[in-house]
């Protein structure tokens, strides 16, 4: 039952993390960013289910929680993807930093 | 019993001529504004004089002497439970007898006016001014403390500053009106010192209590000098005036202070030197405002409260009222001798009634507190009554001449004797009042200034009498140069002239009367001005006869000074010499050949005096090189380069720093993103480290 520890799950959900955080600042993509966004969100769902797998195995909130985070990004993952192509439709681009026509600093 | 509801409704019926005429006068048919005015002045006129006649109706005290009644006073502002100030009417012989002259002048002058500005540009403008001017002044002498006498000095300095302005296109009119109102406002200065040291030392601004304060100590200290006597006298008096006999500063003490500053406030409301140099400026308005406000009313303001605080001149600090009496006499002497030498017909007069206030103050300055040594405050209100009536004529007068020859040089004018008669007539009536040959009202007044003046000192006497020579000199000089003579004469000159002051709007106005018709004669002004000169005669023909004695004196007692034969006799004779040197020296309307010469070789003491003996240019310099060059170029410098800089650096620094700085508010999403996570790992840092 306790073959794999804890920690590694935590490594693991920080690699996610990260991952999702450098994806969310380096890639142009709004789609991309969108992914990397998702990896955010599932680093954070492994690090709920993990603390209530680990900590206090008797409570169930934290594996709800997770399901409850999961609904919430698909929720959320389908709006986004709505706007990007609704965005794409008008701009016939969808990169982030070219985004700027409401204001007055052009690149 | 006096009334009230009268009482109230004299200062208020001339502003309620102001407010309606500012506010609709523009829309009433074209004469209507004067009409307007004019009614409502004459009503405040009668009201006026029927409150002066109901005053002086009143029984006298126990003592024989007349009381002052207190009406509709209110309290405006309290500062202290001791201090407070108070608005209200104060009805005492002085000012039953000011609100008789400043309303009859005014009304004579609103009539008048009606004919002198026809079709002027700005005709309601100026009966809403004329009436907020005679509301300022009758509220001026009623007021019951010397704040609201402050409050209405400042009043009518701005309807003064207005009526001076009043061709507002004329820069000499701008700048004379400028000049005026700059001039007394720097001597308000030191007036409102002056009531600010007096009220903090004696916790008071009215005038009863301050007066009734000087005559206790004047009535206790009979023997010995003031301020011994305040410190031991018992009763209001000594407690009222002892601090501020104690307190002194530069050897003076706080109420020779306060005295002297308020004597600089009057000096320059009424034109005495130094501070002289607005009122000839001030003849750029038009020539009645000339006649109500720099000849018969406002100018004689600062007489006016010098005989209100006079018990405190007179017990209390008699050293001011020599130096009182010093420079009013100085100044009538220099007035006098510069009236000698002008061209312009309003400058003369303005000289003439500055020497002629320069008159009245000396006698104020001469004059002792009670019984007959008061004779000279007496004196000097009645040459304040009748010298308003007799120069409010010569004004009129002149501009009555003006009207006719549209210029106001005298090399424009002669032999207007038959072309004129009314005016010539009056004209001679003012000028024999003010050279005061009997039986005209100016013999009479200046003989009282005169004996009083002998009593003081026979110096005084002696320059004051030839002071009155050197005036019936000037005024037969004028006479002459513009009644005798034959006209058309010298009138070469005239289209080429340059119009002067009233001359260049009133062609402008008269348009069917071209400027340079000098072929055709100059007409008498219409009925509507000659009446106003002709009862103004008939006053300065009369007001001499006036018992004033028995209706003015400084303690308010009946004082029945008889001629004294000698000054009389002498005074009359320096006149007739003065009157019979200017008919032989401009004989027919013309300088003599000898006498021109000699005025014009060269002559560096009529130079002087041609220019006024340099007073002005000694402004000039002071102001100009002084301040303006010296102290204000340096002060300008350090506030445009170090003030400013200082600002102006520290705004654009801000402004640049912003500039840099405004890159970061990229709208770009990942930027932020980076910002926050960079943020959040420092504050990681920061908790991990500490």
């Amino acid at each position: 039952m306790n073959a794999v520890p804890m920690t590694y799950f935590l490594v693991l959900s920080t690699i996610l993390f990260f991952a999702g955080i450098y994806g969310f600042i380096t890639r142009r993509n709004l789609l991309a960013m969108l992914i990397s966004l998702e990896l955010i969100l599932n680093s954070t769902d492994i690090n709920f289910a993990v603390f209530n797998r680990f900590l206090y195995p008797e409570h169930m909130e934290g594996m709800f929680f997770s399901l409850f985070s999961i609904a919430i990004s698909a929720a959320e993952t389908a709006v986004a993807v709505a706007i990007i192509i609704h965005v794409f439709r008008h701009l016939k681009h969808i990169e982030a930093q070219k985004l700027n026509q409401l204001t007055d600093l052009k690149k | 019993m006096l009334n009230p509801c009268f009482i109230l409704l004299v200062p208020l019926l001339p502003l309620l001529s102001f407010v309606l005429l500012s506010a609709f006068g523009r829309r009433l048919p074209k004469q209507w504004a004067g009409y307007l005015g004019g009614a409502l002045m004459a009503v405040a006129a009668v009201l006026a004089c029927a409150t002066a006649w109901t005053y002086f109706a009143l029984p006298l005290n126990e003592y024989g002497a007349r009381v002052a009644v207190d009406v509709l006073s209110w309290e405006w502002m309290r500062f202290s439970p001791q201090l407070s100030i108070r608005l209200g009417f104060y009805i005492d012989a002085l000012s039953a007898m000011m609100w008789v002259v400043v309303t009859v002048v005014s009304l004579m002058v609103h009539i008048y006016s009606l004919g002198y500005m026809h079709g002027e540009a700005g005709f309601a403008r100026y009966f809403s001014f004329l009436g907020l001017f005679t509301f300022s002044m009758l509220g001026l002498v009623v007021a019951p403390n010397i704040f609201q006498t402050y409050i209405f000095w400042e009043l009518v300095g701005v309807s003064s500053y207005l009526l001076i302005g009043f061709y507002y296109k004329k820069p000499q009119a701008v700048s004379a009106s400028k000049k005026a109102f700059i001039v007394t406002r720097f001597a308000d200065l030191g007036f409102l010192l002056g009531i600010l040291i007096l009220s903090y030392f004696t916790g008071t601004f009215d005038f009863e209590t301050l007066c009734g304060g000087a005559t206790a100590v004047g009535d206790a200290s009979a023997c010995g000098d003031a301020s011994a006597a305040a410190a031991c006298a018992t009763g209001v008096g000594g407690a009222l005036y002892a601090p501020a006999l104690q307190a002194s500063f530069l050897g003076l003490s706080a109420l020779s202070w306060a005295t002297l500053l308020i004597f600089m406030g009057c000096a320059g409301k009424s034109a005495l030197f130094p501070l002289h140099i607005w009122l000839p400026d001030a003849m750029e308005g038009p020539t009645p405002v000339s006649a109500l406000i720099h000849a018969a009313t406002m100018v004689v303001a600062g007489v006016f409260l010098l005989a209100r605080l006079f018990p405190i001149y007179a017990l209390l600090t008699p050293g001011v009222l020599e130096v009182v009496a010093v420079v009013a006499a100085i100044t009538a002497l220099y007035a006098a001798v510069v009236a000698c030498v002008q061209t312009d017909i309003k400058r003369v007069l303005a000289f003439s009634t500055i020497s002629q206030i320069g008159f009245m103050t000396a006698a104020l300055g001469v004059s002792g507190f009670g019984g007959h040594a008061g004779e000279g405050y007496t004196a000097a209100l009645f040459h304040l009554f009748t010298h308003a009536f007799f120069k409010a004529l010569l004004f009129l007068c002149a501009g009555a001449v003006i009207h006719a020859v549209h210029s106001n040089e005298m090399k424009d004018m002669g032999g207007l004797r038959r072309h004129l008669p009314v005016t010539h007539l009056c004209f001679l009536v003012g000028c024999l009042a003010i050279a005061g040959i009997p039986p005209f009202s100016g013999f009479f007044s200046k003989d009282g200034i005169l004996s009083a003046a002998f009593a003081f000192s026979p110096y005084m006497g002696a320059l004051l009498t030839g002071v009155a020579g050197a005036t019936a000199f000037y005024m037969f000089r004028l006479y002459s140069r513009i009644f005798l003579g034959s006209y058309g004469g010298t009138a070469t000159a005239h289209g080429t002239g340059t119009a002067h002051a009233d001359a260049t709007s009133h062609s402008a106005a008269a348009q069917t009367q071209p400027h340079a018709d000098t072929h055709t004669a100059p007409h008498e002004a219409p009925a509507v001005m000659t009446l106003p000169l002709i009862f103004l005669s008939a006053l300065s023909l009369l007001s001499g006869f006036i018992p004033f004695g028995d209706f003015l004196s400084s303690d308010g007692c009946a004082l029945h000074a008889p001629l004294q034969p000698m000054v009389a006799v002498g005074s009359v004779l320096v006149a007739l010499v003065g009157i019979g040197l200017a008919l032989y020296a401009y004989k027919n309307g013309q300088p003599r050949k000898g006498l021109q010469r000699w005025a014009e070789h060269d002559n560096a003491f009529v130079r002087a005096a041609q220019n006024r003996f340099y007073i002005d240019r000694v402004y000039l310099f002071i102001t100009h090189r002084l301040i303006f060059q010296g102290l204000s170029t340096a002060l300008a410098w350090f506030d445009t380069r170090v003030i400013d800089g200082v600002l102006y650096a520290l705004g654009r620094r801000t402004e640049k720093i912003a500039h840099k700085i405004r890159v970061i508010q990229s709208g770009q999403l990942q930027t932020y993103a980076l910002a926050t996570l960079l943020g959040a790992l420092g504050l990681v840092l920061l908790v991990l480290c500490l």
